[in-house]
């Protein structure tokens, strides 16, 4: 009986509330008429609850959004056992989302592992993988040889294995990495010496600088790798972030993986799951901070910055240079490049928002503002 | 290297085409035409699998916090 009355009121209800609906009414086993009545009520009750046509839900948000902002703090804390790294959180993590900021200043990953990984098999191995690694990582000992101009290097097997290398990938790469160097290796010792004749000393100096920093293994940019312990199963935390080519990594789960990196996340997700991130990151801060702001505020923000397909932030050179307006957009920043510009092109402004026609002390077209007597 | 799917990514909706009586009837209901949709570019990766081109348009079933699910349209560009 509850069934027919959802299914009669799909489509006038959200899903969610049906659902309530459906599991309070069923347990109470109440007759249809008062049933009905039910439905009815929670009908009224949310259409009056709707938002009304022509009310200034941005300025709400900006509000809502920023009275809690105000009592944010603006520590950073440390990367879980990693001294040196920090995570940006708090107000300059919201600020640095909602900008669009290409670059953040904490670049994050959250690597979930496929069905054995997961359990902890390899986890170390599987993460140091993933990190950069450079010649410097393996190496026990560098000499020079000055009297015969060559460089003997020498590794750690054992950490070679760990890496996943072998030593013929470990000669390619060194050939690669260093042109015009012959490279021998036997067992745990590497031989580099310069192939042209005329070499000399400060040559020889700087190959071993440039030694240490060949790239071996792992993804650029990652910079440290925490395999931790959630909810029973392990996750690779990374310190920076490459989302697409950690994506494509076998033992990676590419349904779940995210990044902190909105940017990226659109590149390789599309709009829609950058909106869901931007979304995601700011209620972490917030739900960090101990604050409650409702979730339509953050959810009209996140849909104007992904609202042209591409992530804008809330900038003068995002979504407020989308205005169609030039007194609105010379209102915000920098006004008198925006008038000079628009004079020069010869902009007109139809005074169709608010701002312009607060500037010129008309009525604004918001709320009772917004209805206009039209004859037909 | 396995090809990475973004459709099966958790952060992505399905995204589905609007046929054409659809969008006549998503026009007429709001008063709207394409333009005013929102945007998404056909190179987006979670739509590259439906093969759309400019002047489609998408339907998308979020995920909502507050209403359970919700629809949202965007316009192909």
């Amino acid at each position: 009986m509850v069934e027919s009355l959802v299914k009669e009121y799909t489509g006038k209800l959200p899903v969610k509330l049906l659902g309530e609906l459906k599991d309070k009414l069923t347990a109470q086993k109440i007759n249809k008429t008062r049933a009905k009545k039910i439905f009815e009520t929670t009908l009224q009750e949310y259409l009056d609850a709707q938002v009304a046509p022509g009310e200034a839900v941005g300025i709400i948000a900006a509000e809502s959004i920023g009275e809690p902002g105000t009592q944010m703090t603006l520590n950073t804390f440390h990367f879980a056992g990693v001294s040196e790294m920090n995570v940006t959180t708090g107000l300059p993590r919201i600020i640095e989302v909602f900008d669009g900021r290409k670059n953040i200043a904490t670049p994050m990953m959250d690597v979930y592992l496929k069905a054995p990984y997961n359990k902890g098999k390899d986890i170390r191995k599987l993460a140091l993988l993933i990190k950069q690694s450079t010649l410097q990582d393996i190496i026990k000992e560098v000499n020079t040889d000055l009297m015969n101009g060559k460089i003997e290097v020498e590794i750690l097997s054992a950490k070679l294995d760990d890496h996943g290398l072998a030593q013929a990938q470990l000669k390619k790469i060194l050939e690669k990495g260093l042109k015009g160097v012959n490279v021998k290796i036997d067992g745990s010792l590497i031989t580099l010496a310069p192939s042209s004749k005329e070499s000399n000393l400060n040559d020889l100096y700087k190959l071993k600088e440039k030694l240490k920093k060949i790239h071996m293994s792992g993804l650029k940019g990652v910079t440290h790798v925490l395999p931790v312990k959630r909810d029973e199963e392990f996750v690779i935390m990374t310190a920076g972030s490459k989302l697409k080519e950690v994506l494509e990594l076998e033992f990676v789960d590419e349904t779940r993986t995210v990044s902190n990196d909105i940017y990226e996340i659109a590149e390789n997700l599309g709009i829609e799951a950058a909106r869901t991130a931007v979304m995601n990151e700011v209620f972490k801060v917030i739900n960090a901070q101990g604050l409650t702001i409702d979730e339509r505020h953050i959810v009209l923000v996140a849909d104007m910055m992904c609202v042209t397909g591409g992530i804008k932030g809330i900038t003068r050179y995002g979504i407020v240079s989308e205005k169609a307006s030039v007194l609105a957009r010379a209102s915000f920043e920098t006004p008198i490049k925006h008038l000079i510009s628009a004079a020069l092109t010869g902009e007109e402004d139809y005074l169709n928002s608010v701002v312009e026609n607060v500037m010129i002390n008309q009525p604004i077209p918001t709320g009772t503002g917004m209805p206009k007597l039209s004859t037909k | 290297m396995p090809k990475v799917d973004p459709t099966k990514h958790i952060l992505v909706p399905k995204h589905s085409k609007l046929s054409e009586a659809e969008q006549k009837k998503l026009f007429d209901k709001h008063n709207i035409n394409f333009n005013d949709l929102p945007i998404i570019l056909a190179s987006d990766p979670a739509i590259t699998h439906l093969k759309l081109v400019k002047g489609d348009v998408v339907k998308i079933d979020r995920d909502s916090p507050t209403a359970g699910k919700s629809e949202y349209f965007r316009g192909v560009q």
